[in-house]
């Protein structure tokens, strides 16, 4: 994990997955994200960097539309998931989710079975017709997130007595297994140990042969190993977005040079 | 500070106790026997409670028979002579007393008994005059027993009961116009020859209330049925009320000036005073809705009204401490708002709702105040039918029960107004081991 694979890293799709228009949040009075335009790609993880609340986990839950479940959080502008706007008016959140899944900062695992834990999107989704298929979203799924060797002989047994990382890529199971395009991460890794944070970050950049993947970090060492796409908020500003390698290594913005070398933040 | 200051640190032994050390030690020795103390009193408070109750009402569980046999003459209870029910209902109680007081009279002189000082009278003053009442019940449902000699166990009258309790003394006896000492020691010769025991009391159970000059029949069987259907109307309608309003409060509920101020209301309707629900009770539910009066009905809507602001609280706080992780992973994955509610949340805050369910119930079942105004004070004898039509037949409840015999003129409704408070305990205790029950069964880590 040495931060030079960063220049090895080439996007190598263009597909538009995510454009967001001149995104403004307001939480009551405070104006959180001030006018963000980024386009993310299908299949790329996108990075979003930045110090802490400086409005990249918000505007990341803005892409589910996680925020309205905040009362006196309000959303402006546009945010077009495959150029539909998810907040025009006949947009269910329900189905809207089932298709961006996230996965948050402290693994939440429901206080119910492994097994029932991944099957609990596709049960409510209503996307198997029978228990084998459901088995085998199950195992894919489990598969997906690597812990099927870990968890097969013990699906039965609480999600909530496995470890941190462990939780963490049930969770991530879980989010896949309702067939999502893409998969939002608040943090992932903030509450895992090196060795979980290292299993979990492979993991990611193996999904990305399927799907988008936009992922929340504090740590620049992980946005420089896991992402093709960086963005760089400040103060609820979208300050530089462009390729990592371009990021890391060469900086338009003085704010983003101060930033990745420890000057600000 | 004068030149003692930070860069010059002050050489003192770890081994000796500072003054400053010393008084805090001491404030928190003190603070310590403070507390002690006051679970002390506590405490003992609360043993004295249970021991006087107990001494006291232990004796309601016991009662004193007269076993004898008796013979049932037809040409008096059935003159007629064909044994018809309803023309043998004619002869009324009064027609089996002399029966009764013929048979112990006739025994007690087989058995070379003396009567020595106890007139005819006095002697029947002994029996119960429950006793006569209770033979009529059952030979009027089995008429076949007429003609025969039946061995018959007949309730001793509450005086003589309270001989064998300690109750009533020779002493005591001088003074009281209901009872001899003469009748006391014949009771005594009874009891040396076996004729007169004391046992178990399932009849105080399973009976019904008595008139005052028979506490020696009296038992709670209408008031803890009562009591049950109260609590049965309590919980069909509280325990879905309150969870439906406070999942709505909690988790759909719009945070404005209106949610507020139901929310206030909600508390401080927790803390009106019992009785004024019983006056709403009498207002809307007797005078308005003309629901009958003394219906364990109108008691259950009472005390479902006073029970619902405890449950919505317990509900609320519940709901409120399972983590909004749960939530976010639910409506992360595409859940519905109320799914996430139902699937998730719901049976993580079970054991909180049915705690505080359980709580509400048992508050409700010791209740006495609103139910003295919508007429449950009523003396009641007859069994209520099942439900759900006796939820409308009138019925008493068990605190009620209480407060009525501690009313009445005659010493043993002392004793079975404790008795009934140990009843009462009993089922306070058993629902609130059912409350922690619950919580450990159904507790989850998350």
């Amino acid at each position: 994990m040495n931060d030079m694979r960063v220049l090895e890293r080439a996007v190598d799709n263009q597909d538009l997955k995510i454009a967001a228009r001149d995104v403004d949040v307001y939480y009551g009075t405070t104006h959180a994200i001030k006018s963000v335009n980024v386009e993310i790609l299908d299949k790329t993880v996108t990075a979003f960097i930045g110090p802490s609340g400086c409005g990249k986990s918000t505007f990341l839950r803005c892409l589910n539309r996680m925020n309205d479940t905040i009362d006196i959080c309000r959303v402006t502008g546009d945010i077009l998931l495959d150029n539909e706007d998810i907040y025009d008016a006949k947009v269910d959140p329900v189905q809207l989710r089932a298709k961006v899944g996230m996965v948050f900062q402290k693994p939440n695992p429901f206080p119910k079975s492994i097994y029932d834990n991944v099957a609990y999107g596709p049960r409510i989704h209503g996307l198997s017709r029978n228990k084998a298929e459901l088995d085998e979203i199950v195992e894919k799924s489990l598969r997906r997130a690597a812990l099927w060797d870990e968890a097969k002989d013990r699906l039965d047994q609480p999600g909530t007595g496995l470890s941190g990382g462990q939780q963490q890529r049930l969770c991530i199971a879980r989010a896949v297994a309702t067939g999502p395009e893409v998969l939002l991460m608040d943090e992932p890794c903030s509450a895992l140990d090196p060795i979980a944070t290292a299993q979990v970050e492979e993991l990611i950049d193996e999904l990305r042969e399927r799907f988008s993947v936009v992922i929340v970090t504090h740590s620049m060492q992980q946005a420089a190993r896991v992402s093709q796409k960086t963005a760089f908020f400040h103060l609820g500003e979208l300050v530089e977005y462009g390729d990592t390698s371009q990021i890391f290594t060469n900086p338009q913005d003085s704010r983003t040079e101060s930033y990745i070398t420890g000057r600000i933040g | 500070m004068s030149d003692a200051t930070a860069e010059t640190p002050r050489k003192s032994s770890l081994y000796r106790t500072s003054d400053r050390v010393k008084r805090r030690n001491r404030s928190e020795v003190r603070f310590r026997v403070l507390g002690l103390t006051a679970i002390g009193i506590g405490v003992a408070a609360l043993a004295l409670l249970v021991i006087s109750i107990i001494g006291n009402g232990y004796n309601a569980f016991r009662q004193t028979y007269i076993s004898i046999p008796v013979e049932l003459t037809a040409d008096r209870l059935d003159p007629d002579g064909n044994r018809d029910a309803d023309e043998m209902s004619r002869v009324t109680t009064f027609g089996y007393a002399p029966l009764l007081a013929q048979s112990l009279y006739t025994y007690l002189q087989d058995q070379d008994i003396s009567m020595e000082g106890v007139s005819p009278q006095a002697l029947m003053a002994m029996i119960s005059q429950e006793a006569p009442a209770q033979l009529r019940r059952s030979v009027l449902d089995n008429p076949e027993m007429v003609g025969q000699t039946v061995d018959l166990e007949m309730l001793a009258n509450g005086r003589i009961d309270g001989y064998f309790k300690g109750r009533v003394t020779m002493a005591s006896a001088e003074l009281d116009s209901n009872v001899t000492p003469a009748q006391l020691q014949l009771a005594q010769r009874m009891a040396d020859a076996g004729i007169m025991a004391t046992r178990f009391n399932w009849a105080f159970i399973t009976n019904p209330d008595a008139s005052g000059q028979r506490p020696e029949a009296a038992g709670l069987g209408v008031a803890i049925l009562g009591s049950f259907y109260m609590m049965l109307v309590v919980l069909a309608l509280a325990l879905p009320i309150g969870v439906a309003a406070s999942i709505y409060l909690e988790e759909f509920a719009p945070q404005n000036r209106f949610t507020d101020a139901i929310e206030v209301n909600i508390s401080n309707l927790a803390a009106v005073p019992s009785i004024v629900f019983g006056i709403l009770g009498l207002a809307i539910f007797i005078n308005f809705a003309g629901l009958p009066q003394s219906a364990p009905v109108v008691g259950g809507l009472v005390l479902t009204l006073m029970t619902l602001p405890t449950i919505i609280i317990a509900t609320r706080a519940s709901l409120r401490a399972v983590p909004p992780s749960i939530r976010d992973a639910a409506l992360g994955l595409g859940a519905s708002k109320m799914q996430s509610v139902f699937h998730h949340v719901l049976p993580l805050a079970m054991p909180g709702i049915l705690t505080g369910t359980i709580i509400g119930l048992a508050q409700a079942l010791g209740e006495t105040a609103p139910l003295l105004l919508i007429g449950m004070v009523a003396f009641v004898r007859e069994f209520p039918a099942a439900p759900p039509e006796g939820l409308f037949d009138p019925t008493s409840a068990l605190p009620v029960q209480v407060y009525n015999w501690t009313q009445r003129a005659d010493p043993a409704f002392v004793e079975r107004a404790s008795g009934a408070t140990i009843v009462l305990l009993l089922f306070l205790v058993f629902m609130n081991a059912m409350a922690v029950i619950l919580r450990r069964r159904f507790e989850r880590r998350w």
